[in-house]
């Protein structure tokens, strides 16, 4: 079985963001970089199917400039074969469908039986390029998995809906499945497999040979949320925050 | 500007939802009709065209058939502009609706600005403003950012129908197990984020919880690593609360946590990032590590 898994790498969502001079991305320098949480997720689920079919070829794919090398050996210690990155120094100026489209262009004569994605980034969230590959593959796409099984060329997944219900959902490969929180506990690379996945094949190709369509969304600008919020902030000492914590709930709430 | 709206429905019941369709709808004063795929029992009651295709043919969660009657309905409508919830179901079509209509996909729009919209970026920490490039547009709501229509009139109703095959099969629905306790019934709801750090420190906020007589509760990761019971969560997929205090322990405020407890009368977070969205909805932020904090309030409160 022929497997893929497109990961994206984003900022520590902890980190404090600055708006670039472009003012429509933010600052790239100075965050601290990772493999995007659904991804993780991803990643992991494509090595356990390989696991389980024991005969399956596993390669990753991450568009973007140099830095996402790192995402890319991340995923390649944790069980992929072969790593592909699409190199793109201006991947965060293209819009979703920009991608999704060279992911399919990549994918298109590969007979990938199963492909994972995220459903979707940390930074965006737009939720569109597993959709959107899958559609562009015609092939099916089963949405916001929280559980994957795989038996004899069909899945079955369970999609998360709201309020704690759940749809069982199957369809035959080839096909695209986007992956939710919790789907799993992506595995911590051990040392060996790190030093293993140094020798692992890392292809690049330029954005240029795949990407032919013009974006269908233009961003104005990115700014700071308007504070609505008038929380009163607190700083300080430990002692003297839980003293002035315990004055406020005994003045403002029925509770102390 | 002539908008269709898809409407959601599950299991026998026309979702609230469809009403911030259409509250989107008259904000952005366009025309609009609607597309359903439901049922003549529950039909949105709004004066508007509906599109209406039998879920019982069609299927609750069919898709391919779902984006063909959705483009069906765009062609007669002769609409511009698709409009979803951003939900499990929004989600999962509007990017197939997107493409097959060479527009573009405008995700989780938050609020109208200008000739564009306003979408949340980094966990809501900035605000991307975007604008289509194309003459038509896809959009998704992000649930609860509109105001809900006033529920009054009926539509006018024409039937679709559509052979397209089918490319996944749905196999039924499952409701996650009902838990031990009832959140939403809680006066005092303490919960803990992943910036409590490791599952031991999960018993630091059980014991403030119950040093302030309340339950404690959880974000999702929490739950999802195991540290936390799944009836802890609390948020969309969790469990919706209105206790008369709510302390946010180590939680970010992705959105998703706030559609679960912004309700609550009194709201205290406590984390290391004085910028975290969870000040927007907060009464107070106390910028301090959770692990120092929590440890000190319980001891104050027990002594
Ligand atoms: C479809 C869908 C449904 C979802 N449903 C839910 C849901 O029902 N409930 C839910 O909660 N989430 C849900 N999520 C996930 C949600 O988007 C967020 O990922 C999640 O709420 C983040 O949890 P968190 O705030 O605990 O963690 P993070 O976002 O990682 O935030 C951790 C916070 O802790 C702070 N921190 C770190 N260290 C410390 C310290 N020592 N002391 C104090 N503060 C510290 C950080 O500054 C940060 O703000 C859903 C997501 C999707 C896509």
């Amino acid at each position: 079985m022929n497997i893929l898994v497109c990961i994206k790498q984003v900022p520590d969502m902890e980190s404090r963001f600055k708006v670039a001079a472009s003012g429509t991305w933010f600052e790239e320098s100075d965050l601290a970089w990772r493999i995007n949480e659904y991804d993780e997720f991803a990643v992991e689920q494509a090595v356990k199917l390989k696991e389980q079919l024991g005969d399956a070829d596993l390669t990753v794919l991450s568009i973007g400039p140099a830095r996402v090398k790192e995402a890319l050996k991340k995923a390649l210690a944790m069980g992929c074969e072969r790593a592909v990155n699409i190199v793109d120094p201006a991947a965060a100026e293209k819009d979703s469908f920009q991608i999704a489209s060279s992911i399919a262009a990549f994918a298109k004569d590969k007979s990938f039986d199963v492909i994972f994605t995220g459903m979707q980034s940390q930074d965006r969230g737009s939720g569109q390029v597993g959709v959107l590959v899958a559609e562009l593959l015609g092939i099916p796409v089963l949405t916001t998995a929280v559980e994957f099984e795989y038996t004899d060329g069909s899945i079955t997944v369970r999609r998360e809906l709201e309020g704690g219900l759940r749809a069982a959902v199957k369809a035959s490969t080839p096909a695209l499945v986007t992956c939710q929180l919790g789907l799993n506990t992506p595995r911590y690379p051990t040392l060996p497999n790190i030093m293993k996945a140094k020798k692992k094949e890392l292809l690049e190709i330029p954005i240029g040979e795949l990407l032919k369509d013009e974006a269908r969304l233009t961003t104005l600008a990115l700014a700071y949320p308007e504070k609505k919020g008038s929380a009163l902030v607190l700083e300080g000492e430990i002692g003297e925050l839980v003293d002035k914590v315990i004055g406020i709930l005994k003045e403002k709430t029925s509770v102390l | 500007m002539k908008a269709l709206l898809v409407g959601e429905y599950r299991e026998g019941k026309l979702l609230e939802s469809t009403y911030e369709l259409v509250g989107f709808a008259q904000k952005l004063g366009c025309e609009f009709e609607l597309f359903l795929v439901g049922t003549e029992a529950a039909l949105p009651q709004v004066n508007a065209k509906l599109y209406l295709a039998d879920v019982a043919t069609v299927g609750e969660y069919n898709p391919a058939l779902h984006k063909q009657l959705i483009l069906d309905a765009v062609d007669k409508a002769n609409a511009d502009t698709v409009v979803f919830l951003h939900s499990s179901s929004g989600w999962d079509l509007a990017p197939r609706v997107a493409l097959a209509l060479g527009a573009a996909q405008l995700s989780e729009v938050v609020e109208i600005k200008g000739d564009g919209y306003l979408l949340p970026a980094c966990n809501a920490k900035l605000r991307r403003t975007v604008k289509a490039a194309t003459g038509k547009s896809v959009i998704t709501l992000q649930a609860g950012a509109f105001m809900p229509a006033e529920q009054s009139g009926a539509p006018q109703v024409e039937k679709l129908t559509t052979s397209t095959p089918a490319q996944s099969e749905f196999l039924g629905y499952e409701q996650a197990e009902a838990g031990q306790v009832d959140l939403g019934k809680a006066e005092i709801i303490v919960s803990a984020g992943r910036g409590v750090g490791k599952p031991e420190n999960v018993a630091m906020i059980q014991a403030l919880a119950e040093a302030l007589g309340g339950e404690y509760g959880a974000s999702r990761p929490v739950v999802d690593a195991g540290w936390a019971p799944h009836d802890r969560q609390v948020g969309t997929t969790g469990q919706v609360v209105s206790p008369k205090l709510y302390v946010a322990c180590g939680i970010s405020g992705a959105i998703q946590h706030l559609a679960g407890m912004k309700k609550s009368e009194f709201i205290l977070a406590i984390n290391t990032d004085k910028d975290a969205p969870i000040g927007e909805v907060a009464d107070v932020l106390v910028v301090a590590d959770i692990k120092q904090f929590a440890p000190a309030l319980t001891a104050k409160l027990a002594g």
